[in-house]
């Protein structure tokens, strides 16, 4: 661990013209979930600068090996096998270590292991589709799964997901909690879908698509894609006021 | 022309989707074997200092429906008002309060249920101290990006008078929003995304 103390400037204001709006009636769903007042906005407070920290030992053997940790002994996960991996930095781009990243997919034919999922595609035997990792001191993370399929969804009468993973992370405060979704570069879906079209800005939504990732693929064995998540940053004044207020 | 600040952006905020339990909370689905206890599950144990509180209610919709596929987390200080965190500067949190919980509505009524104990009291920026609150993030389908807000307690009346959270409020009204009635051991906090009772959201 570094010998340095935690850093407890306040976080950088989110900017929230990058992030979708909260009103996006191409996504239905939406429209009657959407808050309509403004958001009221204050300072951060000792409340907003800490945060859950999770520790390795949480962390069991298989929970970034999504090819594995579902399947019974000596099976495996069918689909494409990849590696995601790639770093967690903040808006300074310095990495974030020990952020827990929780991470959930459909199976390589777009099914999901879920109560309310219907979809006609089958369910892999071999696979769950859940997983997190924790950050290491570089911000860095890496985990192995399969490529998802994409899904057709009840939205318009013909709207299908791209292909996407869900990502969860926390950073050191509790102002930094994000969730949101990676996609794979080259996908035709990704210009279609009302979701990722919540977001109007086209560079935002360029930052969500994993590049594949040549240098890094393991030969004879699985692909890699590249996915880095920024999570917000912090001042890191010495003349912000002390908490203590004094 | 001038230097860059070479800042990077964050990374913009995608809806957790319908399936968020697999990702955060895989054994309330009952896909058991991969973690051996959902996250923010069990927020305390035997040995934890306070007053033990439940937190319950529903994430309404504008049409006044619970939401059944709604993931909440909260983040509180311990008894004693300090933050189980890296991050907390000002002395250590009780071991064995972890601060954090993580529920899902139940897929049938939509009902929401924390077991945690009454935070103690923690300072704000100008060293007056806050009211003893609780601070909750929400996600679910439909919701672009995670919704901040913050519960407050029904019957601390004369510190939420004085919290200057609240007192940013410009339209008071809207105050008893964050507020949850008590009743025995329990509180009662009922989030409304739209409405004439639309919870007071933060931009934090």
């Amino acid at each position: 661990m570094s010998n340095q103390d935690p850093e407890t400037g306040s976080f950088f204001p989110r900017d929230r013209s990058w992030h979708p709006k909260a009103f996006t009636p191409d996504y239905k769903t939406s429209v009657v979930r959407s808050p309509q007042k403004a958001l009221i906005s204050f300072p951060n407070t000792i409340s907003e600068i800490t945060g859950p920290v999770f520790g390795h030992n949480i962390l069991g053997e298989l929970d970034h090996d999504l090819i594995r940790n579902f399947a019974s002994p000596g099976e495996s996960a069918i689909g494409e096998r990849i590696i995601v991996h790639g770093r967690v930095l903040d808006e300074r781009g310095r990495g974030v270590p020990g952020a827990l990243i929780e991470v959930w997919q459909a199976n390589a034919g777009g099914r999901y292991r879920h109560k309310n999922e219907g979809y006609v595609a089958p369910l892999d035997p071999n696979f769950g589709g859940c997983g997190r990792t924790i950050t290491n001191q570089d911000g860095a993370y890496e985990f192995r799964t399969v490529k998802p399929g994409p899904y057709p969804w009840p939205n318009g009468v013909n709207d299908w997901r791209p292909a996407h993973i869900h990502f969860s992370l926390f950073g050191a405060g509790f102002a930094q909690r994000l969730i949101t979704q990676m996609y794979f570069e080259g996908d035709p879906l990704i210009p279609l879908c009302p979701i990722v079209n919540a977001i109007s800005d086209e560079r935002a939504i360029e930052q969500l698509v994993a590049p594949l990732d040549m240098a890094n693929t393991v030969p004879m064995d699985a692909r890699a894609y590249k996915f880095d998540i920024v999570l917000r940053g912090r001042r890191s004044s010495l003349f912000e006021n002390k908490l203590e207020g004094n | 022309m001038a230097q860059s600040l070479n800042r990077l952006k964050e990374s913009a905020a995608q809806t957790a989707g319908p399936y968020v339990h697999i990702g955060c909370t895989p054994n309330f689905l009952g896909m058991t074997g991969v973690f051996p206890e959902d996250l923010g599950h069990s927020m305390v144990n035997d040995k934890t200092k306070g007053e033990r509180i439940t937190i319950t209610g529903h994430v309404f919709d504008g049409t006044a429906t619970p939401l059944k596929d709604a993931l909440l987390e909260i983040w509180q200080a311990d008894a004693g008002g300090l933050y189980n965190s890296p991050s907390e500067l000002r002395g250590s949190a009780d071991p064995n309060f972890t601060g954090w919980g993580r529920q899902p509505t139940d897929l049938g009524t939509g009902v929401f249920s924390f077991e945690t104990i009454k935070p103690g009291r923690v300072p704000f920026g100008d060293g007056r101290l806050q009211a003893a609150h609780i601070s909750f993030y929400i996600v679910a389908r439909g919701i672009n990006l995670g919704l901040n807000t913050r519960m407050y307690f029904g019957d601390e009346e004369e510190a939420n008078g004085k919290d200057p959270i609240l007192g940013r409020v410009e339209h008071k009204v809207r105050v008893p929003t964050l507020i949850a009635p008590r009743q025995g051991n329990t509180y009662t906090f009922e989030i409304h995304l739209q409405g004439d009772r639309e919870t007071i959201f933060f931009d934090i």
